[in-house]
């Protein structure tokens, strides 16, 4: 590649970038505008028209804080958890295509990539947890490994469905064979998946990781200023990649009559989006037995069979 | 066919109660909003909130305050200070009262145990400033011309009288004024 070229795939970057992080700040404000709306509240309004500077202002506030490390903590482990939530989710964004000419990279694994991606961020979560040594962030942590665990397996059976019908890891040939949207023909695919997209971004109802109630923060309680934006920058991150994934895998990607292709994925993206605020207005969380049943003996088996249906039915399609 | 209808009830009501959780709250959207938009709207608050404290005056337009230390005494953060000293006529006032809000956690307590009524606590608790010593309310901010709650109430007129047709301490159930020059041990 000559020196242009690099130039403009940075560039590109860059602003890919960018864009992320506005939409995961933004976020931020959206819920919590939704969250009001659906509890008879009124939400952040104060900080420029209809409260969007509320984001800005978040920021300017956590960035300006004191960088702390607590003295009991690993200092080089502390440092550096909280920058592999978002780069993760950053990352797994390179092979999300927006529209039918539109996306950073076209991996021929780029569904591996993903999966392999969510996994490793489960490190974040996890050496935060170790490194501050304290006994919230200890548990929460523990949690955090044993839900994202027991919810990657099924999510990932929920995907093979996907691959089977598509024959393709890559994200735009899976995009391109829907012109019948996935979750017409796997639509417990799609619900497993949602369930347990839900669950490894720890959104309510499964955000054991940081219980307020039980565990003051879980995994985070240790920190504050530009890291605990980290977290909650991956978290956002994390949302906004299980929907787009969703819509990428299930509901047909940039396809829609009328409109165009990157209006399609972001109406799409943001239907998913309210779906993840609306069911944390609405729903309590589990018990943390039930959230190993619900993933082991509900969500996996559930998974199979899936897998099962699809293959015995593909084969059968393709034959007759 | 008792199982089957079972497994069904079984599977069926947890989709049920997720959705009908899922349709109250999406209900709420419509409903009325509950916050008040403070600075432009004000409640109205009830006349025994406990803010702002002030110092009454009797309806004679004297001073309630006898100096008696009780608000100071009983106050758990000890924020109340002041200076007892008397008047020609023996009545006593405070010379110098003083009030820390930046530290008064405003209990009331200081209000019970007044005996004149003179300390009061009052609907107001827009007193925000930027820096701890402007918080600190001398005698001159804390005492007000008017009787607040309690209008018409003057200690003198009730406290150390005579009741009709009788000297102090000759009631059926009173015991004589001690003298505290002679009660020394």
């Amino acid at each position: 590649m000559s020196f242009a070229q690099w130039l403009f795939a940075l560039a590109n970057l860059g602003l890919v970038l960018l864009v992320l992080l506005l939409i995961g700040a933004f976020m931020i404000y959206g819920e919590r505008r939704i969250l009001a709306l659906l509890q008879d509240r009124l939400g952040p309004n104060r900080a420029g028209p209809f409260g969007l500077l509320q984001p800005v202002a978040d920021i300017l506030k956590l960035v300006s804080k004191e960088f702390f490390v607590p003295p009991f903590a690993d200092r080089t482990v502390y440092t550096i958890a909280p920058i592999i939530v978002p780069l993760t989710a950053l990352l797994s964004f390179a092979v999300v295509p927006v529209s039918d000419n539109w996306w950073l990279a076209d991996l021929n694994i780029a569904l591996l990539y993903v999966l392999a991606l969510s996994s490793l961020r489960v490190y974040g979560t996890m050496l935060s947890g170790w490194s501050s040594n304290s006994k919230y962030s200890l548990l929460g942590c523990l949690r955090t490994t044993a839900q994202m665990i027991s919810y990657e397996l099924p999510m990932g059976l929920a995907l093979v469905g996907v691959v089977m019908l598509s024959g393709s890891f890559s994200l735009v040939e899976i995009v391109a064979a829907q012109e019948l949207p996935f979750i017409v023909l796997q639509p417990l695919g799609f619900i497993i998946f949602l369930v347990c997209g839900i669950a490894e971004t720890n959104r309510l109802p499964f955000d054991l990781p940081e219980a307020e109630n039980e565990l003051v923060a879980g995994y985070n309680t240790e920190y504050g200023g530009i890291q605990f934006a980290f977290f909650y920058l991956g978290e956002y991150l994390g949302v906004l990649l299980i929907a787009a994934l969703a819509t990428v895998l299930f509901l047909g990607g940039w396809h829609g009559p009328w409109l165009p292709g990157v209006v399609w994925f972001a109406l799409k993206t943001l239907a998913l989006i309210f779906l993840f605020f609306w069911l944390r207005t609405s729903l309590p969380r589990l018990r943390y037995d039930q959230l190993m049943d619900f993933g082991w003996k509900l969500m996996l088996p559930a998974a199979l069979i899936n897998l099962l249906m699809t293959a015995v039915l593909g084969l059968f399609w393709m034959e007759g | 066919m008792k199982i089957a209808g079972q497994t069904n009830k079984r599977i069926a009501s947890p989709l049920i109660r997720l959705w009908r959780s899922l349709w109250v709250t999406l209900r709420h959207a419509w409903a009325k909003r509950e916050t008040v938009s403070y600075p432009e709207i004000k409640r109205s608050l009830p006349g025994r909130w406990r803010g702002r404290i002030v110092l009454t005056r009797d309806p004679d337009g004297e001073e309630r305050c006898v100096a008696c230390y009780l608000c100071s005494a009983v106050c758990p953060v000890d924020c109340i200070h002041l200076q007892a000293r008397q008047q020609d006529d023996g009545r006593r006032y405070p010379e110098t009262f003083r009030i820390d809000f930046s530290r008064c956690i405003f209990c009331g307590f200081c209000e019970e145990a007044c005996p004149t009524l003179a300390i009061q606590l009052t609907p107001d608790f827009e007193m925000c400033e930027r820096s701890h010593d402007s918080l600190v309310y001398e005698k001159e901010q804390l005492l007000i011309d008017g009787q607040g709650k309690h209008a018409g109430y003057n200690f003198y007129r009730h406290a150390g009288i005579a009741i009709f047709g009788k000297a102090i301490g000759e009631g059926t159930h009173d015991t004589p004024p001690v003298d505290h020059d002679t009660n020394l041990p």
